[in-house]
């Protein structure tokens, strides 16, 4: 007897040709992502205009868009906020590049280096499980109130995060490329700078946009304490006149900004390290 | 006399006991020289070549490069990896450059002479392409380039061909040889496929397993102008019958040893 094949008639399996939604593991067609990207943009919003239209909430909690709309406009006109948020920007800049500029030799190093590794890595990894926040009281002691102790608090809450990531980047540097460039004559130096530097860029561009929210949550972090301006400190002085829509507007600034800084990086990554892409 | 090599013994040890990789190898590879070693899977090939390469560090022996010790790796001998190694983000011409940046050379000099290497490897027209926009044939053909862009002493090739398809690794064969026999290198290329060994070589080493020791030399008096039709003539399938034999011998003689066949788990002679 010859094996028969099974009985169903039902039809193969096809490639969802039909059902774009749930392709496995691939891409969807563009008029999609763009109509699932403005579901998911304007959902939200239409959410809360219901919601504080229904007046099930009070105005004083649940603004309307309209009034924070209006908030905004009147933080912008009183300029207000552009110098808040110029300042909370020279914040998170000045802290976060500190702490790339020192994250990047000492990540390098440690990733090419076992020895250098074993030398910091208990320490580090210590050191990042201490919460940034817990350490305003000692920056407040040591450094004042100014801007010194902010921007520390984004390097203290940045520097370690980077560090370990760009070894973690430096560690998976192939072998081979390395062993590569001994036999074409490179030193150890040429090989750092011109192999594994090089190699891990693109890494380090995206940890440094991963990192960068971060940087944002501490900002606010640090002008809720002691600061005049900053987008944090104007939240916090909301609160004190219940102005909820002013809060708002400050939450929709920082969200912005924050999802601009994200597309440049990946725009940067993009250009700069094509090589590296899909 | 180039390379020559004496009494090298390679152990490593491992969490179950030191393995003897290598055992007593002597074997000499003069200037201008095609020479092959074959050997089984695990017969010591690749630690052969990283040490002459100055990767790995000898156990005992002595490895010489024209009289002087090799004591690591360097630019005088350059090496062709199985898997590819070229540099993702530099175009071709970057890449093969890149040896001779490393060596301080002039941007003039290194352009003129990288540009003489693919052509040499049949790929100028990708001088600005990058590695990903390649085939593995052609990735192979510019590490190549790279390798032999620094003119080295003697080019290292560890199973160079072994991930590409028949034909391609017919076709470039002959290239290898087309490329040797214009630029006077000398060579030294380790495999598995006999075939492969005696189309190449003008001497042949066989490598025996556990631990691997030259078994053999087999001079091979083919022509240098060699082509694959060559495979049909009455000489060189003698060689190839002979090297097989060699090999299945060694391979039988291991396989009586059972106990040793189970304390290396990597080992599969039976291809
Ligand atoms: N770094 C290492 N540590 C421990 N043992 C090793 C190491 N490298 C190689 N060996 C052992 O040495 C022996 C020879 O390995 P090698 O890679 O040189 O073989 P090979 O002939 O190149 O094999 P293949 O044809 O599979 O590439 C093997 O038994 C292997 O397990
Ligand atoms: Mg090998």
């Amino acid at each position: 007897m010859t094996p028969t094949p099974p009985a169903s008639s039902s039809p193969l399996p096809t490639l969802d040709r039909d059902r774009p939604f749930w392709r496995l593991a691939e891409d969807i067609p563009l008029a999609l992502t763009w109509k699932l990207m403005a579901i998911s943009t304007f959902t939200p919003l239409l959410l809360w205009w219901l919601l504080s239209a229904s007046n099930w909430i009070s105005d004083k909690f649940l603004p309307s868009p309209i009034d924070v709309v209006q908030a905004l406009i009147t933080l912008w006109d009183r300029g207000l906020l552009l110098q808040d948020t110029q300042a909370s920007i020279v914040r998170v800049t000045l802290g976060f590049l500190l702490a790339a500029i020192v994250a990047t030799p000492i990540g390098i190093l440690m990733g090419a280096f076992a020895s250098i590794r074993a030398l910091l890595e208990p320490a580090i990894g210590i050191l990042r499980y201490m919460p940034a926040p817990a350490f305003v009281p000692l920056l407040i002691i040591y450094l004042g109130i100014d801007e010194a102790p902010k921007i520390a608090l984004i390097f203290i809450g940045t520097v370690f995060f980077n560090t370990l990531m760009i070894m973690d980047a430096g560690k998976f540097v192939p072998k081979a490329l390395i062993e590569t460039a001994y036999t074409l004559g490179g030193s150890r130096w040429q090989i750092l700078s011109q192999v594994i530097w090089p190699y891990i860029i693109p890494n380090v561009l995206d940890i440094f946009r991963v990192n960068m929210a971060a940087s944002w949550n501490l900002v606010v972090v640090a002008e809720l304490i002691a600061a005049s301006e900053g987008l944090g400190k104007r939240i916090e002085l909301a609160r004190k006149f219940l102005n909820t829509d002013e809060i708002f507007a400050c939450l929709i600034v920082l969200g912005l900004i924050g999802f601009v800084i994200d597309l440049s990086f990946r725009i940067l990554i993009r250009k700069t390290c094509a090589w590296s892409l899909e | 006399m180039s390379l020559v090599i004496s009494q090298l013994c390679k152990c490593y040890s491992t969490h179950n006991g030191s393995i003897e990789a290598l055992h007593n190898i002597n074997l000499h590879v003069d200037p201008g020289e095609f020479i092959c070693v074959v050997g089984a899977s695990g017969s010591g090939k690749s630690t052969l070549l990283r040490l002459i390469a100055g990767l790995e560090t000898p156990t005992s022996g002595k490895l010489h490069l024209n009289g002087r010790e090799i004591v690591g790796p360097g630019a005088d001998r350059g090496m062709v990896f199985q898997s590819y190694t070229l540099y993702p983000w530099m175009t071709l011409q970057k890449n093969v450059e890149f040896g001779l940046k490393l060596q301080g050379i002039s941007p003039k000099d290194r352009r003129d002479r990288a540009s003489y290497y693919l052509e040499i490897v049949g790929l100028t027209q990708f001088s600005r392409a990058y590695p990903k926009e390649l085939s593995g044939g052609m990735k192979q053909r510019v590490a190549i380039a790279r390798a032999l862009a620094t003119q080295p002493a003697v080019l290292l090739m560890d199973e160079p061909f072994g991930a590409l398809d028949v034909q391609t690794r017919e076709m470039m064969q002959e290239f290898l040889l087309d490329v040797w026999r214009r630029t006077n290198c000398t060579i030294l290329t380790i495999t598995h496929d006999v075939r492969e060994a005696v189309f190449l070589a003008q001497r042949v080493y066989v490598l025996s397993s556990h631990p691997g020791t030259i078994d053999h030399e087999f001079q091979i008096d083919l022509p240098r102008d060699r082509t694959v039709l060559i495979e049909r003539d009455a000489q060189f399938q003698t060689y190839v019958a002979a090297i097989q034999d060699r090999l299945r011998g060694l391979s039988k003689l291991t396989e009586t040893w059972p106990l040793l066949h189970e304390s290396t788990t990597q080992v599969n002679l039976r291809h």
